[in-house]
């Protein structure tokens, strides 16, 4: 059911407690900041190479980054909400971004392919084939037996290898977990076109735990909480995706406005002062990061 | 004879790769003749199902977090399935993000067994960047390319052929004083190219046999040059398909490097079917001499 309440826990950001709900928009505040430093460094011609944007989408990384911290990552494109929000260092992901040799991958992959392996985060970069990242994780699991998370799409879900993957890591009980961000859209095609079938039922006959949820981010947090317990796992997470596939470009209003509805949320806590500080302090924070005079300088444009 | 075979060779760096703690992967390895005797019963492998994209990915995501996994390939055509990963992650992750996947993909190739099981297809991971290939067919060989493996952090095409797996025998460059061809020879077509080069010595050719183990990197040096300023013409013989194969391109680095004229010989560009006469096999001692008639009938010894 695709709904923004699909699944999503009463009170939940009551629930999580106000500080982990504030480091969880913290977070989502500094993924929309500097995508919105992003955009703005396209529109300027900064950044030419293509732009796969999280906007929209950054409450799942942002919640699932406090749940499971330790998890080692692999994520495909869309994943500059994951980066950060995991702890990848934000000027590095920019200059990739730029195409320097100061990026995160010396600025040879691009936005689809960010990796980190600083602060004790590890993130392997994704090539470009959808889904690819699923048997990855499922073998780097088996060969480290460390916890691993894997993000991937709607549309990569359909690829045969996902559900290969998948299937392989419940038959050796591996610990992954396996995250769905659905935002209903492979390119502008719709799920319902594409298939008949849910890929959390296909997660249940396999035999995986799963969950179905909106992009709630305290639902998520709790849910997730709860799923490293008993790996491996799948959360088909339904959400809205605020740009083209790839570029900056707007199709038209979100079905929701997730961002809208956790600030409503966190008011109703009375944290409005705190939500205000937090949005200040990222939207400074990047816009450092962004400024026309320095990214002159980083680009020779 | 009493000397090692190469599936007792394969088999046993298998042992001693898996009892340090290494990984092997692969569909049915434990069923019938554990791969013709090439993989030992032992901890550390891990039966993939029937699911050749997933399960390649799987091998890559392994050697990712540096488990040097041999990743088994039955049947070299199958690796139109298992390349995907391969190519796209394996290959490229070292160039992209300066991380290595050093995979050990153990691609079998066979003869007569029909259009999806008879196929030598090392030339298409020959195209791509990222990949170490090479086909021995003796045991030293196959220690060698194993120790390179080690050495190195690239993913490694290794393209074995059933043919060698019951050979004990080193196979030394053949070099035939005042020899009237240099022929090339690569996996299976070795053997073959031995007994070509016999049977033209008793026509009076005489014939240079050089074994190209190394794919990729192929390094034109002296033992590859030496013998062609003498012969002035040579061939690469390869059992994968002549166009746009390895025969072809290496007979081009050849050709390239001396000024002399190098041919191709390799399948001829049509599908292997099951049954004679259609099955389109790998150049064999007979074929072999029938175009060193020819290429000495063409132009004899004139070089480009």
């Amino acid at each position: 059911m695709r709904t923004s309440y699909f699944n999503v826990v009463k009170n939940g950001a009551s629930i999580v407690g106000p500080d982990t709900a504030l480091e969880i928009f913290k977070r989502i505040c500094l993924a929309r900041s500097f995508e919105a430093g992003l955009i703005e460094a396209v529109r300027e011609g900064f950044v030419t190479a293509p732009v796969y944007l999280s906007m929209g989408q950054e409450a799942i990384a942002a919640a699932l980054s406090l749940a499971i911290p330790e998890f080692m990552i692999f994520a495909q494109h869309r994943c500059h909400a994951a980066y950060l929000s995991f702890g990848g260092n934000a000027e590095r992901l920019r200059d990739e971004l730029l195409g320097l040799p100061t990026g995160t991958s010396g600025g040879r992959a691009g936005s689809n392919c960010i990796q980190c392996h600083d602060n004790d985060v590890t993130m392997h970069g994704h090539h470009g084939l959808i889904g690819e990242n699923v048997p990855l994780a499922v073998g780097a699991a088996l060969g480290s037996g460390k916890p691993t998370v894997c993000f991937f799409g709607d549309g990569a879900a359909e690829e045969d290898y996902v559900l290969s993957g998948m299937g392989f890591a419940s038959t050796h009980r591996l610990p992954v977990l396996f995250v769905c961000e659905d935002n209903n859209l492979s390119i502008l095609t719709d799920v319902a076109t594409r298939r008949s079938w849910s890929v959390t039922k296909i997660a249940d006959a396999l035999g995986i735990t799963n969950a179905d949820l909106s992009d709630d981010p305290w639902t998520l947090y709790l849910t997730a909480r709860e799923l490293k317990k008993s790996l491996p796992a799948f959360i088909n997470t339904f959400t809205c995706r605020a740009n083209w596939h790839v570029g900056i470009g707007v199709d038209g209003p979100p079905e929701w406005d997730r961002f809208e509805i956790i600030r409503q949320d966190l008011s109703a806590l009375g944290l409005s002062k705190e939500i205000a500080g937090i949005e200040d302090d990222a939207r400074s924070a990047m816009e450092s990061i962004w400024d026309k005079k320095l990214l002159q300088r980083l680009s020779g444009r | 004879m009493g000397q090692k075979t190469v599936a007792e060779t394969i088999r046993e760096i298998t042992r001693r790769h898996l009892e340090g703690g290494g990984m092997l992967l692969g569909e049915s390895i434990s069923a019938v003749g554990w791969v013709n005797n090439t993989v030992p019963d032992c901890k550390g492998i891990v039966e993939l199902p029937m699911t050749d994209v997933a399960g390649s990915g799987i091998a890559v995501g392994a050697a990712l977090v540096g488990r040097r996994p041999i990743f088994v390939i039955r049947f070299q055509d199958f690796l139109i399935l298992n390349g995907s990963p391969l190519i796209f992650y394996a290959a490229k992750v070292k160039e992209l993000h300066g991380k290595s996947a050093p995979v050990f993909v153990r691609a079998i190739a066979s003869e007569g067994l029909g259009p999806v099981h008879s196929g030598v297809l090392h030339s298409i991971f020959m195209h791509f960047p990222g990949f170490r290939v090479a086909s021995p067919m003796t045991p030293k060989e196959y220690e060698e390319v194993w120790a390179d493996y080690m050495s190195n952090d690239d993913p490694m095409i290794v393209s074995e052929h059933r043919c060698s797996y019951a050979n004990s025998r080193e196979m030394e460059d053949l070099i035939a004083e005042d020899a009237d061809i240099t022929l090339y020879a690569i996996s299976s077509t070795r053997f073959e190219a031995i007994k070509a080069a016999g049977q033209l010595a008793g026509e009076g050719i005489r014939c240079n046999v050089v074994h190209i183990v190394w794919l990729k990197p192929f390094i034109v040096d002296t033992r590859i040059t030496a013998p062609l300023k003498s012969s002035r013409l040579g061939m690469v013989i390869d059992p994968g398909h002549e166009i746009a194969g390895a025969s072809q391109a290496l007979a081009y680095m050849i050709s390239d490097a001396t000024g002399f004229r190098v041919k191709a010989l390799g399948l001829r560009d049509r599908t292997k079917c099951l049954h004679p006469p259609l099955q389109n096999r790998a150049p064999d001692a007979k074929r072999i001499c029938e175009a060193v008639r020819e290429i000495l009938l063409e132009g004899g010894k004139v070089p480009l």
